[in-house]
């Protein structure tokens, strides 16, 4: 094993570090015969679940935030009615933080931890990748509860499946329609607008106004499927917003009750009735199956393919994807309808890819993840397996925006963010540092990659837990 | 600046850090440093990420369609319960805004409104990209228009410009070097590892020069807080929830505008600074008076509070410019907020500002006035604010703003007399 030709360490270092999450020790050796085989393999077989006990499904999470509320409802009811005492006798409702707070941490914890034990990382790479293109945050509090739940449900089953499959569950799951603010877009000629007008005529008074949102639709069109500039226009937006009026989660109380409790339910009375024009096409009313053939043919586009390849390729091999690669994976997609795996093996096999090492700046979760691969340290549970993450300036399931986290050096190599990837590198440095060799783990996990600089100064500290410090802040580790 | 000074900067800064023996790492390529720069003025840019509602900010409660098409999130008049703070007959400022509202007083705020970049779209990330870019199109320029700037006064690589997080957002990209600084609740090295480690980043430029400007930076605003007890507390605002929109936001937004004052006030120091605020993209919810934007107004309201009385004298030489990327829908949306739009406020603020007065040409809030029949029409461009910011702050010429900072803006003139002569 160890009289293995310089390349192919390299390459199986590209391979682990940045297709995978980070090498773990033995895994370049593992692959280094065959890497790109090796990558082609993790694609077999069905999408890992993440299963753990106790991590509830998204339909009970917003069941318990609408009794929630109802008991606070009641809790007020009760002590403007009622007696002192008997208002004193109210249990003391927990607020909706309190109940949300925890079930994120499990989530985002076990996610952590499936990320760290993962033997397919780069599928579970992908799975990031396809979480952040479909960004939620919990900076919203509707979502706090229900990220992890998003991910589980709408992005895991279908990271081997067809870009439509992922698109149209992404698309009606709760956490989405809540974050984009489509639940409550209401169409203004729609059956409940027209019976809210009439009724606000009898009586003389300007009741609520409701009507359309747009930031669903919008974000869909620029962010998820045709990309900026992908040819559609504000009307585009405005008619495919009252394409998915409607579009909403099911339970509430009295006249609103309808479809399951916390699922996806098509809300018929806020959809906006008629035949909508966009792109260049029509689409008859068919009630909830016009926003399905929207999004069908948004998956189908030609502008979709050649956005999700540029993104991939900017992830997977450079910050300026080469052209000559954007164009063959963006070619995968559009030759198998947007089979993803075919996507992704077209990305494996991209010359690109495998030229250049190092040349990705890790993200915060790309450091915090390949150093616990690399040092195999047992991860804490609950809040504690976060903590790294949100020091170094990435808190789990909480990017600023519907866009996402931003994929290129210049977001992430800022002079305060390296220097706490420093002080993080030598807080654990610290912490294990006399427990593991840093000079051997260094190669083990960087593979042909290790310059000898990096090796000299590790070889060199003063210290175990000095060499582990050096080990992690080293140039080579910083990138992927 | 005098060489004494740098001195005192240089043992205050090895003392700050713990490191003596690094000392000789600032060298006077790299400290902070201000040679070249004539005037004394210092540029603050506040980015409100996520568009703005400039209509619920700075109501225009004069104008006859404003209380129609806003409804519920409609600011009442000035006089009125929680009504709008009066500028004149037709602007006032939302009720949060206590703190702006004594400084228009005082004549040290501008009201700009119905303004925009040239962008014309209504996607953040893009709005975002060209009020950073300064250029026109969106993704047409890797380096911000603050860069630029600082590159015409860049003498021998002193560093100009700083932003306040942890990394360097686009308008203060390029070839100028900038630091970076944001609060850290980790541990500092000891200096051996810390030497071993810049020798080991010696051959990698990125990473030898991000390593050094960290350092430094600690430096200066480790003396700041240390100066938070001597400037004056924040307004009961600021516990309120901070555009971080997090808990511990409030604090850490805080103690990230006290580093900012003590980056400013170094003669030494860094001229122009960039911050980030975001959490304006209220599609939902919105509020008028009370409520969530009510709430991020009154937070950023007492950080400028915060800024100003601990900028001490240097107050009066700073003019602090908050833009945002676009508008909202001049109408509220059906979820109680409002959707993208095109025209916004801004605001510029500071004691080197001509203040006291709106700038603006009000299009109106008329239906045929709306553009494309929704949005806040613009009918300035935030450039030529910029413009005369930079030109009075940084001694900046027309000919530079309008090739070099603003490449082919030359349409976009510079609004003249905005700051003090």
């Amino acid at each position: 094993m160890r009289y293995r030709v310089m390349a192919d360490t390299i390459a199986a270092a590209i391979a682990t570090n940045r297709f995978g999450l980070g090498a773990r020790p033995g895994d370049i050796d593992a692959i280094a015969s065959d890497p790109r085989g090796a990558l082609h393999g993790q694609l077999l077989g069905p999408a890992p679940v993440l299963s753990r006990i106790g991590l509830p499904d998204t339909a009970s999470i917003l069941e318990r935030v609408a009794e929630l509320r109802m008991q606070r409802k009641e809790a007020k009811r009760g002590l403007s009615t009622g007696s002192p005492g008997e208002a004193a006798a109210q249990p003391a409702v927990e607020n909706l933080p309190a109940l949300l707070r925890p079930i994120y941490v499990d989530d985002a914890a076990a996610r952590v931890q499936f990320a760290v034990a993962s033997d397919r990382a780069f599928l579970e790479r992908l799975v990031h990748f396809w979480s952040n293109h479909f960004a939620v945050s919990v900076d919203k509090l509707a979502v706090l509860g229900i990220a992890g739940s998003f991910e589980r449900e709408a992005i895991r089953p279908h990271v081997l499946g067809t870009f439509q499959e992922l698109l149209l569950a992404v698309e009606q799951h709760p956490a989405m329609l809540l974050y984009l603010d489509n639940a409550q877009s209401v169409g203004t000629y729609s059956e409940v607008a027209r019976k809210l007008s009439r009724r606000r005529f009898r009586d003389g008074t300007a009741g609520p106004k409701i009507g359309i949102n747009e930031n669903l639709a919008r974000e869909i069109l620029e962010l998820h499927t045709l990309g900026v500039d992908g040819g559609y226009s504000q009307a585009d937006v405005t008619e495919f917003a009252k394409v998915i009026t409607g579009w909403s989660i099911g339970g509430g109380q009295g006249r609103q009750h309808g479809g399951d409790p916390g699922r996806f339910f098509f809300r018929a009375g806020l959809h906006e009735p008629g035949r909508r024009r966009l792109l260049g096409r029509e689409y008859r009313d068919g009630g909830h199956e016009q926003g399905v053939a929207v999004l069908c043919d948004l998956a189908g586009a030609r502008a979709t393919a050649r956005h999700i390849a540029t993104k991939l390729c900017r992830h997977f091999i450079a910050d300026d994807p080469p052209a000559t690669a954007v164009d063959r994976v963006a070619a995968a997609y559009m030759g198998s309808s947007g089979d993803l795996p075919s996507v992704y093996r077209a990305l494996i096999d991209a010359p690109e890819a495998w030229v250049e090492p190092l040349a990705k700046f890790k993200t915060p979760s790309d450091y915090v993840y390949s150093s616990f691969r690399a040092l195999q340290l047992p991860l804490p549970d609950g809040p504690k397996a976060l903590a790294p993450f949100e020091l170094l300036g990435q808190r789990n399931f909480s990017p600023g925006s519907p866009a996402g986290w931003p994929d290129r050096s210049p977001d992430w190599d800022g002079s305060a963010a390296l220097l706490k990837r420093v002080e993080w590198a030598d807080q654990v440095g610290q912490r294990v540092g006399s427990r593991i060799a840093a000079p051997e783990r260094a190669a083990q996990t960087l593979g042909g990659v290790l310059g000898e600089r990096t090796r000299q100064a590790i070889g060199r500290a003063e210290s175990g837990a000095q060499a582990l410090t050096l080990f992690l802040a080293s140039p080579e580790f910083m990138r992927r | 600046m005098t060489h004494i000074s740098r001195r005192r900067f240089l043992g205050q800064g090895a003392l700050g850090i713990g490191a003596l023996g690094l000392s000789g790492l600032w060298t006077t390529r790299l400290a902070f440093g201000a040679p070249g720069v004539g005037a004394d003025g210092r540029v603050v840019f506040i980015i409100m990420r996520g568009a703005l509602d400039g209509l619920s900010a700075a109501p225009p409660h004069g104008d006859p369609g404003y209380a129609a098409l806003r409804g519920a999130l409609a600011i009442p008049p000035p006089g009125a319960g929680d009504g709008a703070l009066p500028l004149d007959g037709l602007f006032g400022l939302h009720p949060s805004l206590v703190f702006m509202h004594e400084r228009y007083a005082a004549g040290e705020l501008a009201l700009v409104h119905a303004a925009a970049t040239p962008y014309r779209d209504r996607s953040h990330f893009d709005g975002q990209d060209v009020l950073e870019s300064g250029v026109s199109l969106p993704h047409a320029s890797e380096s911000g228009w603050l860069n630029r700037a600082l590159q015409l006064k860049d003498a021998a690589g002193a560093r100009l410009g700083i932003a306040l997080g942890a990394n360097v957002p686009l308008v203060m990209r390029g070839r100028a070097e900038v630091a970076s600084w944001s609060p850290s609740k980790l541990a500092r090295l000891d200096d051996d590892t810390l030497q071993r480690i810049t020798d080991l980043y010696s051959k990698d430029p990125v990473l030898s020069q991000r390593l050094a400007d960290a350092l430094a930076s600690n430096a200066i605003a480790a003396e700041g807080q240390d100066m938070q007890e001597d400037t004056a507390s924040a307004p009961n605002a600021m516990t309120m929830n901070a555009p971080a929109a997090r808990r511990g936001g409030a604090a850490r937004y805080l103690e990230t505008v006290r580093a900012l004052a003590s980056f400013l006030r170094r003669d030494d120091g860094p001229r122009v600074a960039v911050m980030e605020t975001s959490g304006w993209d209220t599609h939902a919810n919105e509020g008028g008076a009370q409520g969530q934007l009510a709430q991020r107004l009154a937070a950023l309201d007492a950080g400028l509070g915060e800024l100003c009385s601990a900028l001490g004298p240097v107050w009066r030489n700073t003019a602090v410019l908050l833009a945002t990327e676009f508008g909202r829908t001049a109408a509220a949306n059906g979820t109680r907020g409002t959707d993208h739009g095109t025209g916004s406020a801004a605001f510029l603020v500071g004691g080197a500002v001509v203040g006291g007065r709106v700038l603006a040409d009000w299009p109106g809030l008329g239906a045929a006035n709306l553009y494309e029949g929704r949005d806040l029409r613009p009918t300035l461009d935030l450039r030529c604010i910029m413009k005369g910011i930079l030109h009075q702050q940084l001694e900046l010429s027309d000919r530079e703003l309008d090739t070099v900072v603003f490449p082919s803006s030359g349409e976009a003139r510079r609004r003249a007399g905005l700051i003090r002569a």
